[in-house]
């Protein structure tokens, strides 16, 4: 049985406040409830305040380039399928720097899960605006205000074909975890965008306006129907829907590989007969 | 007049005029005679005019040669473009329609030997009946090229070749071109392409990982490894881009894949900052880069050694790397191999310089010896780790144990961040010049194991040939060249270009009369590298950079010049 405290304490460099803690104690919690010991699990992060988040619990951890999260955890992921690989970075990270990886990623559909601390804006640089600021946000480098609308990441990634979409928020904890447990064990690619207030820099998207603009989705709403899942993600506005907005099965990018049916590449040795045949081919 | 011949194919791509030559050298190659094939085309699919060439002779050969003994011109623009080539007894071969009324035209009627998309199996059978190859290794390799297709099709291609060959025997003039008595018996040798060797080399090294965006010359290694890569249990992705290209094979190596990835310049150059992930994490990754003319897009199709003082300072930060070039076909083999063995021996990014002429040339080599390569195994034993496990712990010679996650039940931190022994991001100062210290240290191993150049000749000979990567079998050529007019060359080949290592060459270039670089570049940036590191002035440079190869003609008018100046 795998318990939170397997899990670690860590001091963190976040601010008094942050929505990350919230995020990063909603994961704990989903590792817990999904019975994962740390050796299994491979946290994958790019760069950013949310990107921090793997060095503050005990597992394995790649923490590597701005916005190149996607790449290394595909590469991790399709050299050992027995590990539980899980990206975790921010909005600048996922949707701008690294948004070309987040298309294919969903298109490639991997066993894999993606966590999305959203914040809509730029943290570790200090308060820029990001793909998910929203319209008319003013900040030091925006001083007209965000001039594009919101990338909306949900909408994106249904139309991607994403097998497992879902919002979660990080003032619901309990919640979050649920959502997080549930991407975790989907078969292929599970977003979670995570809503997250930025206590520092973000002065619209706060606790409280999060508290009047989330909503739950309700028990109606079916995530198997892609045109109501694809009208929900597009509330991006004033209410923000909380929730498995989009969840289908689709067949693993790992499946077509033939030496993944074999395990961890790390395993497999070099055939030197299979080696001379090929040679041979050659004449 | 050398004993060889040079056989060009010319024409429009889609033309056929590659599987001709490929189907010839196969069949030269069975037969015991020594061939070198190389490749010349246009960013088209279709159109532009593209070249195979092909050069027999009773000797290994490793470099084509400029003038031409039998052209075959599948259009009429490749009389125009290649006329001045010819060598006195050249013999063309051309569509009746087209060819020339010049001494050494033949005008076919192809149209009367068989179908417009049977022309090549009706040409590739002249060739045959004007070298005096019988028709059976032809019909061979043809038949195993089209012994997929229906039995129609078959026998279609054999009636072209039949008749091609009858024509030819009545209508080709006397002409000096039967081929020499097979030159050796070898006929287990393979016919290999540079980045098929490449490739093969690579899954002997025990590659289970590659990722790539296409770019010419580099996309062939990758789809000669997609063809073996089930065999031989590796995974090969193609990424949205080169960025993800290279984060992907990090990945991929950090979880205990050996991995590689395969570009030219311009995809290199979107992988820089992955090449310092790779140095910072101290992940091991093959980065191969086949060189072709930039800056930018460049010449897409043709050669070039310039990116060398690129791959040398490619990324941010200081860390040390190795550099290998290789210079035939059979260093193809065994440099990728060995580099893929260094980069998890060194936990460093390594590179292969290789360049679009060894890339598309080809040469009959001897099969492989799989006993001389040892298959690279990721990562160290966790048995042998005491806990707590740190992934950079401190050591003197700047290795630390390498745990593959999910393998074990130690954890493994891998940081981009400066960072602390378990891998922790650090802002601590002493820490940081610590790490620092760590990983230049790993200097040291690779110039422990950096591989000497090759001196071929005399020490203290009058005239010494320096050169690096593809060059070599031109350069050879033409000491070869020289050496039969009596006077003293040597040779001295570099096929690895970094880390350099003094003590193993500057005796050989203070020994020589006179020190020629030559190098596939405009401003000499490899005998430059020497005056750096040793502080050594070469004498004089021969340098190409309009996108052909060197060959030996070039070389012999370009030393005769530069020694006149």
């Amino acid at each position: 049985m795998t318990t939170i405290e397997d899990y670690g304490k860590y001091e963190t460099a976040w601010c008094p406040g942050c929505g990350n803690f919230g995020i990063l104690n909603a994961l704990k919690q989903a590792l817990v409830n999904c019975d994962l010991p740390p050796h299994r699990v491979l946290l994958v992060s790019g760069i950013g305040q949310a990107a921090k988040a793997p060095h503050y619990l005990r597992a394995n951890v790649f923490n590597g380039l701005h916005g190149r999260s996607l790449p290394a955890a595909i590469g991790a992921r399709l050299a050992n399928p027995e590990l539980t690989v899980i990206a975790e970075s921010g909005d600048g990270c996922l949707y701008g720097e690294g948004g070309n990886h987040f298309l294919a990623a969903l298109r490639r559909n991997l066993d894999l899960t993606i966590l999305a601390h959203d914040n809509r804006v730029y943290g570790l640089t200090k308060g820029q605006a990001s793909p998910t600021s929203q319209q008319g946000m003013v900040t030091k480098t925006q001083p007209h205000g965000a001039f594009p609308p919101p990338f909306n990441p949900l909408a994106v990634a249904v139309t991607m074909g994403a097998s497992f979409v879902a919002r979660g928020y990080a003032g619901k904890l309990e919640q979050l975890s649920e959502l997080i447990s549930k991407a975790i064990k989907h078969r292929g690619t599970a977003l979670v965008d995570i809503l997250q207030p930025c206590v520092s820099f973000n002065k619209i998207n706060t606790f409280q306006w999060y508290q009047e603009h989330c909503y739950e989705l309700p028990p109606e709403h079916d995530p198997t129907d892609r045109d109501q899942a694809l009208r929900v993600a597009l509330e991006f506005g004033e209410n923000l829907p909380l929730g498995i907005i989009y969840q289908t099965q689709r067949p693993l990018f790992e499946e077509q590989f033939t030496p993944l049916k074999h395990g961890p590449l790390a395993r497999q040795e070099v055939s030197r007969p299979k080696l001379e045949e090929i040679m041979q081919q050659y004449r | 007049m050398s004993q060889d011949i040079q056989i060009l194919i010319g024409g429009e791509a889609g033309q056929g005029l590659v599987t001709i030559g490929q189907l010839l050298a196969k069949a030269l190659v069975r037969s015991g005679r020594e061939i070198f094939t190389s490749q010349s085309y246009h960013s088209r699919i279709r159109g532009g005019h593209n070249t195979f060439a092909l050069r027999v002779g009773p000797a290994p050969l490793a470099a084509s040669r400029d003038n031409i003994d039998i052209l075959v011109a599948l259009n009429a623009e490749t009389v125009e473009l290649h006329q001045a080539q010819l060598t006195q007894r050249a013999l063309i071969i051309a569509d009746a329609n087209t060819a020339p009324n010049t001494a050494g035209a033949i005008p076919v009627p192809f149209a009367q030997l068989g179908p417009e998309k049977l022309w090549n199996t009706a040409a590739l059978a002249l060739l045959g009946q004007i070298l005096g190859l019988p028709t059976e290794p032809l019909q061979q390799a043809v038949d195993e090229m089209f012994g997929h297709k229906q039995a129609e099709v078959l026998a279609e291609n054999r009636k072209v070749m039949k008749k091609s060959r009858e024509w030819a025997g009545q209508h080709v003039p006397e002409h000096p071109f039967t081929l020499a008595d097979r030159s050796t018996g070898a006929a287990k040798r393979l016919l290999l392409t540079g980045n098929q060797a490449i490739a093969l080399g690579a899954l002997a090294g025990g590659l289970k990982f590659c990722a790539f965006y296409p770019m010419t010359p580099a996309t062939s290694i990758v789809i000669e490894l997609i063809s073996h890569a089930d065999t031989m249990g590796c995974i090969v992705e193609q990424a949205e881009d080169e960025i993800a290209a290279i984060n992907m094979a990090i990945g991929a190596s950090y979880a205990g894949a050996p991995a590689m990835v395969a570009t030219s310049g311009g995809g290199f150059a979107l992988m820089v900052e992955g090449v310092s992930l790779a140095a910072m994490t101290e992940t091991p990754v093959l980065v191969v880069v086949g060189q072709r003319p930039g800056p930018a897009t460049g010449m897409p199709t043709c050669t070039e050694q310039a990116d060398l003082e690129f791959v040398l300072h490619a990324g941010h930060g200081e860390f040390p790397r190795a550099i290998l070039a290789p210079g035939s076909i059979e260093e193809c083999w065994s440099l990728t191999a060995r580099a893929l063995g260094l980069t998890e021996h060194t936990q460093s990014p390594v590179f292969l310089l290789t360049d679009q002429f060894l890339a598309d040339s080809s040469r009959p080599v001897t099969p492989f010896d799989g006993d001389t390569v040892t298959p690279v195994r990721a990562g160290s034993d966790p048995q042998k780790v005491v806990p707590p496990y740190r992934r950079y712990y401190l050591t003197p010679d700047g290795l630390s144990p390498r745990l593959l996650p999910g393998l074990s039940e130690h954890l493994v931190v891998a940081d981009s961040d400066e960072h602390n022994e378990e891998g922790h991001l650090s802002e601590d100062y002493g820490l940081r010049k610590a790490m620092v210290e760590k990983r230049l240290g790993k200097l040291e191993l690779l110039k422990r194991q950096a591989l000497a150049p090759t001196l071929n000749g005399a020490r203290g000979a009058e005239l010494l040939l320096v050169c690096w990567g593809s060059s070599l079998g031109p350069v050879r050529e033409t000491a070869e060249i020289l050496r039969g007019q009596g006077q003293e060359v040597a040779t001295l080949h570099f096929s690895q270009v970094w880390p350099l290592v003094p003590e193993q060459f500057l005796d050989i270039l203070q020994a020589a009369g006179q020190v020629v670089c030559i190098e596939g570049n405009a401003t000499g940036q490899f005998a430059r590298l020497i005056r750096r590191e040793t502080g050594f002035a070469i004498d004089r440079r021969i340098n190409r950079y309009d996108g052909l190869p060197f060959t030996a003609g070039y070389l012999l008018e370009h030393l005769e010049k530069s020694a006149a100046a």
